[in-house]
């Protein structure tokens, strides 16, 4: 069985148009990229580790219960986890006061609720998405359980429920989403009682961090953690010593590549069709003199025509 | 049969195969354990290492020896070279298989399985992972379809339903005829969109990762991933179509039909050097060499994986005498193979370090299921050539 030429390029005209609808328009989305959405400031020198943040993010969110007067968990470091979406942690042993004393410092984990959450842009479905507001929230309703958002996630924020056979969540701070909507702050910030952690819009908080960085010359050092990290996130730390217990990271926004990447694959469909169109005319060539059915292959017809 | 593919003839209940059935039924215990206990039951993943040994090896190594033989097959149609088409066959079968257990084995490691079809109305188009999953639908789907003339041609004229389902056997008979005949004429251009989504998620696959700089080790880390993703698998796909050969050919007594893989192992050398050129050049330009004496873990993965994945077999395959003996051949295949999968397993596993620490290795439930989808796919792939058309027969063999 012959193709005519004709009959041929129509055929694979319209492949090649249809393959250009489906791709068309998959070129990279754009995420919410306001710095004017609120955030957290976290102070660490006024942190005194009482664990009320927990105790108010508990509650607020109706996870499992937990002895909450109980001070020696702050013994092990530990992670937010399924049943926690904030942790406080103790650390040790530096020297910061004049006479070189070792002083805890507490140190307050939730996601950073990023400017450019790479958590997000990696969702196959999109069930993680930053609200122009300033919260990263979670839709289980579209969550296929890939846990890819785990693997993008700078911070190692997002965790699993593992032991849940049927309908596993990720599980991770949701900036109380509900309760900013309602013109209320996040539980957390609402309950601490020494304001180590206040909460605004991002750039207030930004200059308020700045404030503190130049009133008080000696008590922090100069970097705000979140300013620009992974491209700035929501959350922002003050601390009075280098921040080795969080990760070093660099500025740009981790999805930048990938989605750059993407576009450059996808966009417009362009590599797609046009390598459709190279091996169109390739197979073409190859194939005017010689019959290109499947049947030939299996030698019913001839070799050569 | 009146074609150059036949199923084969010979014995098919070896020990092997026998040892394959324990598998097959140890892997499908734990895949109930899974199902009733949850992820967390049976896997050593974890909130720190997410993925495990079941993306690593199951899927992205499944798809990159897959896609290979796909593709390869697929040039056979665009190039229109004889000695391809003799490949064409198993090549497709195998991908087809290879498609249908790494959705099938990326089924059990989703924690909500049952909702696989949200991506289909939920779509994120800056995510990699959904770029990968539609691309792979698509050309799992274009592989079915090219698949329809191996059992079209098997029953074609030789529908025999079971008495009371007598009346249906010539409806059968048409609609085949009919698929087949349909095929027949646009197979070009399924053929072509098929390699076009191919490449696409090989490529993307490799592009993963890179959503996570600072959790990937230098080494593996490079913008050109997903450029080696799709040269690898490549360059995989004729070590995976003659190992496949050989293996079968041994174990089902026949000759190995060296008339046909020692022509295609001397494409191997090309794809092989264009692969390891591109890896070591990005080596380079990137200077991530200054990481490789460490002595760490990684870098000794990375070692093995250049070395024996793809230096040793290169270099024995650019010698002749590799290329004509069947021992020597698969040994160089086997090489091939294990290097693409080490590449995935580096990538996907070794390379990835979260920042908080910890260690994963795979559970012993982890590694029983991965055995049992493997035994699995092989023991399908038996039943496949033993009962379709599908391998290239010998002329002498066809005139007995
Ligand atoms: S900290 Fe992690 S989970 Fe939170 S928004 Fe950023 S990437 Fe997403
Ligand atoms: S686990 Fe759910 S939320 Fe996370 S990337 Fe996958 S689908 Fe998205």
């Amino acid at each position: 069985m012959m193709l005519s030429r004709r009959n041929f390029f129509k055929i694979m005209g319209g492949a090649g148009a249809s393959l250009a609808t489906i791709t068309g328009n998959s070129h990279a989305g754009e995420s919410a990229e306001t710095f004017d959405s609120f955030g957290c400031l976290v102070d660490i020198t006024r942190c005194i580790g009482c664990r009320k943040c927990e105790v108010a993010c508990n509650a607020h969110n109706k996870l499992p219960h937990q002895d909450f007067n109980d001070m020696t968990v702050l013994d092990d470091y530990r992670r937010p986890d399924w049943e926690k979406y904030t942790v406080i942690n103790r650390h040790h042993g530096y020297p910061v006061d004049d006479v070189d004393h070792n002083v805890h410092i507490y140190v307050k984990e939730q996601c950073r609720h990023c400017v450019k959450p790479s958590c997000a842009s990696a969702c196959v479905v999109g069930a993680l998405t930053k609200k122009k507001n300033g919260p990263v929230v979670y839709d289980e309703k579209k969550c296929i359980g890939c846990r890819y958002c785990m693997v993008a996630c700078p911070f190692q924020i997002p965790a699993y429920e593992d032991h849940n056979p049927v309908t596993p969540r990720v599980i991770k701070c949701t900036f109380c989403y509900d309760r900013i909507e309602q013109g209320k702050m996040p539980a957390c910030a609402t309950i601490c009682p020494t304001q180590a952690m206040i909460f605004g819009k991002r750039d207030a908080l930004l200059s308020i961090a700045k404030k503190r960085l130049k009133n008080n010359p000696g008590k922090y050092i100069d970097h705000i953690y979140g300013e620009y990290e992974v491209g700035g996130t929501s959350w922002l730390y003050l601390s009075p010593v280098e921040f080795s217990f969080f990760p070093e990271l660099g500025n740009k926004p981790p999805p930048k590549l990938t989605e750059m990447i993407l576009s450059g694959v996808f966009g417009y469909a362009a590599a797609p069709t046009s390598l459709f169109a190279i091996l169109g005319a390739i197979s073409w060539i190859n194939n005017r003199k010689r019959s290109i059915t499947l049947n030939e292959v299996s030698g019913r017809e001839g070799e050569e025509k | 049969m009146n074609g150059e593919f036949a199923p084969v003839r010979g014995r098919f209940w070896t020990t092997g195969v026998k040892v394959m059935l324990v598998f097959m039924f140890a892997g499908a215990i734990a895949l109930l354990a899974r199902f009733f206990g949850g992820l967390g039951y049976i896997t050593n993943n974890n909130d720190a290492y997410p993925w495990g040994l079941w993306i690593g090896v199951n899927v992205a190594g499944g798809v990159g020896l897959a896609a290979g033989g796909f593709t390869t097959g697929a040039i056979a149609y665009v190039l229109n070279r004889k000695q391809f088409h003799l490949i064409l066959r198993p090549a497709l079968f195998t991908a087809l298989l290879g498609y249908t257990f790494v959705i099938m084995a990326l089924l059990t490691d989703l924690g909500r399985y049952w909702n696989m079809y949200s991506p289909m109305i939920n779509w994120n188009f800056t995510s990699v992972l959904f770029a990968v999953a539609i691309c792979v639908m698509i050309s799992t789907t274009i592989l079915y379809i090219e698949c329809i003339p191996i059992v079209a041609e098997r029953f074609i004229g030789n529908v025999n339903l079971p008495p009371g389902l007598r009346v249906f056997n010539t409806i059968i008979d048409r609609l085949l005829k009919f698929a087949n005949n349909t095929i027949d004429k646009v197979m070009i251009i399924v053929v072509i969109v098929g390699i076009v989504f191919s490449c696409l998620h090989q490529s993307s696959l490799g592009a993963l990762m890179l959503i996570a700089p600072s959790k990937v080790h230098p080494l593996w880390y490079t913008p050109i991933l997903p450029l080696l993703f799709l040269m690898s698998a490549i360059a995989a796909a004729y070590p995976v179509v003659i190992f496949e050969h050989l293996l079968i050919e041994k174990s089902l007594d026949k000759k190995p039909r060296m008339d046909i893989l020692t022509p295609m192992a001397r494409f191997m050398p090309v794809l092989m050097g264009i692969y390891l050129v591109l890896k070591i050049g990005d080596m380079v330009s990137r200077e991530t060499y200054v990481y490789l004496f460490d002595g760490t873990a990684q870098t000794n993965a990375f070692l093995v994986e250049v070395i024996f994945g793809v230096i040793c077999p290169f270099v024995l395959v650019l010698f002749q005498k590799v290329r004509k003996s069947p021992g020597w051949l698969f040994f160089t295949s086997c090489l091939a193979i294990f290097g693409i999968l080490i590449n995935r397993i580096n990538v996907f596993i070794v390379s990835y370090s979260p920042p908080y620490g910890g260690i994963y290795y795979p559970s012993i439930g982890e590694i029983i299921v991965t055995i049992g989808f493997i035994s699995t796919l092989f023991f399908v792939y038996r039943l496949g050539v033993t009962n379709l058309p599908i391998l290239a027969v010998d002329s002498e063999e066809k005139a007995v």
